[in-house]
């Protein structure tokens, strides 16, 4: 039987053939299919009888795609808990991923479970590329092995690397290292706007991935506009001439319902 | 290609359809900018409501199913949104839903006294009052709602027909005489089902959804037809419009403007914009108007 192609459309039902914990509450789920896809873009993760959720793609492999998923919420802790041969239905990909400058200097800035949409970009660039990560603590830190190039840690709590925040490393980076071409981010969103500003302080173009509430995957229902921008049809990655503009980064977002509220209470309800 | 619709000019004759977008001032400024002539704020209801779990819009190949489930703030929570429309340099439909006829005259009132350009009632929710019979599919009830409305506000008023009316152009003349300053047809047609047949499950979380986009193009088509055969107001013709022909279609069926939702799917926010210099080529290469054009293809033995 000829294998069908994951699509934009209807979900491709796949079973899981690998549920691999990558820390306490990080799971990867594994499927053995084909996906074109380019680091940035993001896929339709339908739980059936649950709910259906915009995930990015963690791994990518000519047969296999790995999704990885943080326990926060309801859905979340459903689908960390799903075993090899479960179904799950993937339609996408979305988005329209990262803008990827191969011969420059480049710095990563990956903020928690941020790292998952960064790593298959991280596995593209060259190695002298500065790989920034941060988590909560030691144990949140995100595929510690995964990666040829040399990583600089912290941490919010000092169990590893710097105690601090990424901005301080980049801002290091940038003041001991000499400027940088091109900063790719992923985190909590107060996180990429700092890392914007500091990009925006010192002339650095940046890239960062946004998320909001999403339901139709390709920019007609508008559950996900930020600014004059949709989320999951222009972005969720974001360049520096588009942050410029878009006066709900790191301020606004839409419930469910459509009502606009502060980021703070967006991100509470996320996260239920 | 300006227009006159009612009180208000146009830029052209499109419009964004309700529940497309539509859910900020920046992204309808954006997609007026972006060539759209009138666009259409997301319905808006009597209590808050979040609509329904995902999957709730499925592209299908020939258009979209969807039940998304009318999420609103609900009207009284919306004076952000509100503000920021008062300074607005487009027009905008505000579309408004209800489950009574007093929800809906409720909603009206206090969203006309926001002044947006028209209010668009979608009389295809279920009436309460009537055991989930929906609004529009029935003369009394479509009466009903339409008159209560058309009381309690100050602009004018735009009545969206579901095609599951058995005979819509007798819904449409009711609504005509009952206050109805333009019709807007159609809705969304259905339901229908999509089932994965891996998981045994219907695809959408609600498991009916209303389909769109070019499969559902010759009813809406048909719709229009009767209805500007039955009324003397204006109609938005919308249903499956991707391309300047499909709009020129519309307009031969008897549409003033044409509703555009399902084809920013297939050729984004500048759809608008292609539309209307579609329209106008083929026009002009006939030396026609739209004003030529409209309702011609009621006109027998020429």
């Amino acid at each position: 039987m000829m294998t069908k192609p994951v699509m934009d459309q209807k979900p491709l039902m796949l079973r899981v053939t690998e549920n691999k914990r990558e820390a306490p509450d990080y799971a990867t789920l594994f499927f053995d299919h084909s996906l074109a896809f380019r680091p940035g873009q993001f896929v339709m993760v339908w739980i059936p009888g649950l709910d259906e959720k915009p995930y990015t793609i963690s791994h990518h492999g000519p047969h296999r795609f790995g999704i990885t998923i943080e326990a926060k919420g309801v859905f979340s802790r459903k689908a960390i808990a799903l075993t090899k041969g479960d179904l799950v239905g993937i339609r996408g990909p979305f988005g329209n991923g990262f803008d990827i400058q191969f011969s420059q200097r480049s710095a990563v800035v990956a903020g928690g479970c941020g790292m998952a949409p960064l790593a298959t970009l991280v596995e593209q660039l060259p190695g002298d590329t500065t790989l920034i990560h941060g988590a909560r603590s030691k144990d949140a830190i995100l595929f510690p092995d995964r990666f040829a190039l040399a990583r600089e840690i912290c941490t919010d709590d000092g169990s590893l690397g710097h105690k601090g925040l990424v901005t301080d490393l980049l801002e290091r980076r940038i003041t001991d290292g000499g400027s940088l071409d091109m900063v790719y981010a992923c985190g909590p969103e107060i996180m990429m706007y700092k890392v914007f500003q500091l990009c925006e302080t010192h002339g650095i173009p940046c890239q960062v991935s946004l998320e909001r509430y999403m339901r139709c995957g390709f920019g007609v229902c508008g559950a996900c506009v930020c600014g004059k921008q949709v989320v999951c049809k222009d972005g969720p990655v974001f360049g520096s001439e588009a942050l410029r503009e878009m006066k709900d980064f790191n301020k606004k977002a839409l419930l469910k319902s459509g009502r606009e509220v502060d980021l703070s209470l967006y991100f509470s309800w996320r996260c239920r | 290609m300006g227009i006159r619709f009612l009180h208000r000019t146009l830029k052209n004759p499109t419009v964004l359809a309700s529940g497309i977008l539509g859910n900020s001032k920046d992204i309808l400024e954006r997609v007026h900018e972006a060539g759209c002539g009138l666009v259409t704020l997301k319905s808006i209801g009597p209590e808050p409501r979040d609509g329904h779990n995902n999957p709730t819009v499925i592209d299908l190949g020939c258009g979209l199913i969807n039940a998304v489930g009318l999420p609103s703030p609900g009207y009284l929570n919306m004076e952000n949104e509100w503000a920021e429309l008062e300074h607005r340099d487009f027009p905008i439909i505000a579309s408004i839903y209800g489950g009574s006829v007093d929800e809906y005259r409720r909603v009206a009132e206090y969203v006309s006294s926001k002044k947006p350009d028209f209010i668009e009632i979608n009389i295809s929710c279920p009436n309460s009052e009537q055991h989930g019979m929906i609004f529009g599919i029935n003369r009394d009830s479509s009466r009903a709602v339409v008159s209560a409305v058309k009381k309690a506000i100050s602009v004018p008023l735009i009545v969206k027909l579901t095609p599951q009316a058995p005979d819509i152009a007798d819904i449409a003349r009711t609504c005509e005489d009952a206050g109805a300053d333009a019709i807007c047809a159609i809705n969304t047609v259905g339901p229908g089902m999509v089932i994965d047949i891996e998981s045994k499950r219907p695809v959408l979380a609600f498991k009916k959804g209303g389909l769109s986009g070019p499969m559902i193009k010759p009813i809406a088509v048909r719709c229009v037809f009767d209805i500007y055969k039955a009324v003397s107001i204006p109609v938005i013709g919308l249903g499956g419009i991707t391309t300047g022909e499909d709009a020129i279609e519309m307009v031969m069926a008897g549409a003033e403007l044409v509703g555009i939702g399902t084809a920013v799917r297939y050729r984004g926010i500048e759809v608008f914009q292609k539309i209307a210099d579609e329209m106008e080529a083929w026009l002009s290469q006939r030396n026609l108007t739209l004003a030529d054009i409209k309702g011609a293809a009621h006109k027998e033995g020429e």
